[in-house]
């Protein structure tokens, strides 16, 4: 017992807290309008990655339902058989990037992701892990996107962790065109769930 | 190897309603957040141990021309998981306003030069110790209308992977004896004191380089435990 009241009072380094990533993030960050290499984008399977393509589209709003112009969007995704860091999947990393524009919007295009294993032998939905940074957001925000025509959302034991009535906020909706929306609610009427992770 | 993420950790971290620092009234989540497990979504994450850093993207002084004008620092540090082990060959990315408290953002809109020699980006990847190392000008504090008369205290943005999405953390860090730590709502939305002075970087004799820098060293330490902690040496 002293043993380890030692280790997490004494020895152990102390966690590194976090802060916002500010308004002036772009140029280092997303900086591809300042002629800048960049690490990773809204593109996160190349052409010729085997999968179901998709394009997932959304706003980012505040409380006041106020587009906001400056954050971060970072997602990190199995490929469509369920890994991550499979061997050989040239184009594919599973991370993207995104700054959102002057009016909110932000986008990805990539491969749907497999369902995974979750705890104790369940199964997981295919999904998105989403990271949401922005001025004003002093510790990165943790969601998920689910898809809308995954028959497994009813069985995912992430989902069934929320309120039925908040479900939705994590659902991608596909639309006539294909497309999935998934908009963002930082606060306030249909709040975006988010997670201690 | 394989980590845990103690959630106690979590508790060095501001509060996302943090009302001082005005930005975050109407963007500070309401309800509360849920509990989420940790899934291999969570325990993985993306590693960029191959990305190549060139000179200059460790050298900031170096991505122009000519030289930016300023005081010329070195910034030393290494990056360590909550048990003191290094986290090698770990991306660290960076950012910064020039020596006159000027970003090169295009929407910064403070009276303050644009320096042509600086634009104030850099990227390096942690050694096999952790060690990260980058040459850049000490920014200069810029105003933000927060309150009357704010003024962010001077600081370098540092955004950081480390081994899973669990331990992703974006941060700033400070230069010793900032005169305007006190009135910094960001700074002091740490509410712990401990927690938020490992944010203020060491002056490091050590490591300046006579006639040419000053040096500060930065520790970053990300979340992320060994899963059978190893027991402590005794000396009894
Ligand atoms: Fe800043």
């Amino acid at each position: 017992m002293t043993t380890e009241t030692k280790l997490t009072t004494e020895t152990k380094p102390g966690l590194t807290p976090s802060q916002t990533i500010g308004p002036f993030f772009a140029y280092a960050l997303t900086p591809r309008a300042y002629g800048g290499s960049e690490l990773a984008t809204e593109q996160v399977a190349a052409e010729g990655v085997a999968g179901e393509r998709i394009r997932i589209e959304g706003t980012v709003f505040d409380g006041d339902g106020v587009p906001v112009g400056d954050a971060m969007i970072e997602t990190w995704q199995a490929d469509p058989q369920g890994r991550f860091h499979a061997a050989g999947n040239a184009g594919f990393t599973g991370f993207g990037r995104a700054e959102t524009n002057t009016e909110g919007g932000f986008f990805f295009e990539t491969v749907k992701p497999g369902a995974l294993q979750g705890a104790d032998g369940t199964q997981q939905a295919p999904h998105l892990s989403v990271s949401v940074f922005a001025r004003g957001v002093l510790v990165r925000l943790a969601t998920r996107i689910y898809f809308s025509d995954e028959p497994g959302n009813a069985s995912d034991p992430i989902l069934a962790l929320v309120p039925a009535g908040r479900r939705d906020t994590l659902i991608a909706q596909r639309g006539a065109d294909g497309v999935f929306r998934f908009d963002i609610r930082l606060q306030g009427e249909g709040e975006t769930v988010f997670f201690e992770a | 190897m394989s980590l845990i993420y103690p959630r106690e950790s979590l508790k060095a971290h501001p509060l996302n309603a943090s009302p001082e620092y005005k930005s975050t009234l109407k963007r500070a989540p309401a309800q509360p957040l849920i509990l989420l497990p940790h899934t291999l979504s969570e325990t993985t994450g993306p590693v960029f141990g191959h990305v190549a850093v060139n000179e200059t993207d460790t050298d900031l002084t170096r991505q122009h021309a000519g030289e930016p004008l300023g005081e010329r620092i070195i910034v030393t540090g290494r990056v360590l998981d909550e048990d003191g082990r290094p986290v090698p060959h770990t991306l660290v990315e960076i950012w910064q306003a020039n020596a006159a408290g000027r970003y090169v953002h295009v929407r910064d809109q403070h009276p303050a030069p644009l320096d042509p020699n600086f634009t104030g980006a850099g990227r390096a990847l942690t050694d096999a110790q952790g060690r990260y190392r980058f040459v850049t000008v000490k920014p200069g504090a810029y105003p933000w209308r927060n309150h009357h008369n704010a003024w962010r205290p001077a600081h370098i943005h540092f955004s950081l992977f480390g081994p899973s999405f669990l331990s992703r953390v974006i941060t700033q860090m400070y230069f010793p004896g900032d005169p305007l730590f006190r009135y910094d709502p960001i700074f002091q939305s740490i509410t712990d004191e401990n927690a938020r002075n490992r944010l203020v970087s060491r002056f490091d004799i050590e490591t300046t380089e006579p006639e040419w820098a000053l040096a500060y060293q930065f520790d970053i330490v990300l979340r992320g435990r060994n899963a059978t902690p190893l027991e402590e040496p005794h000396d009894h």
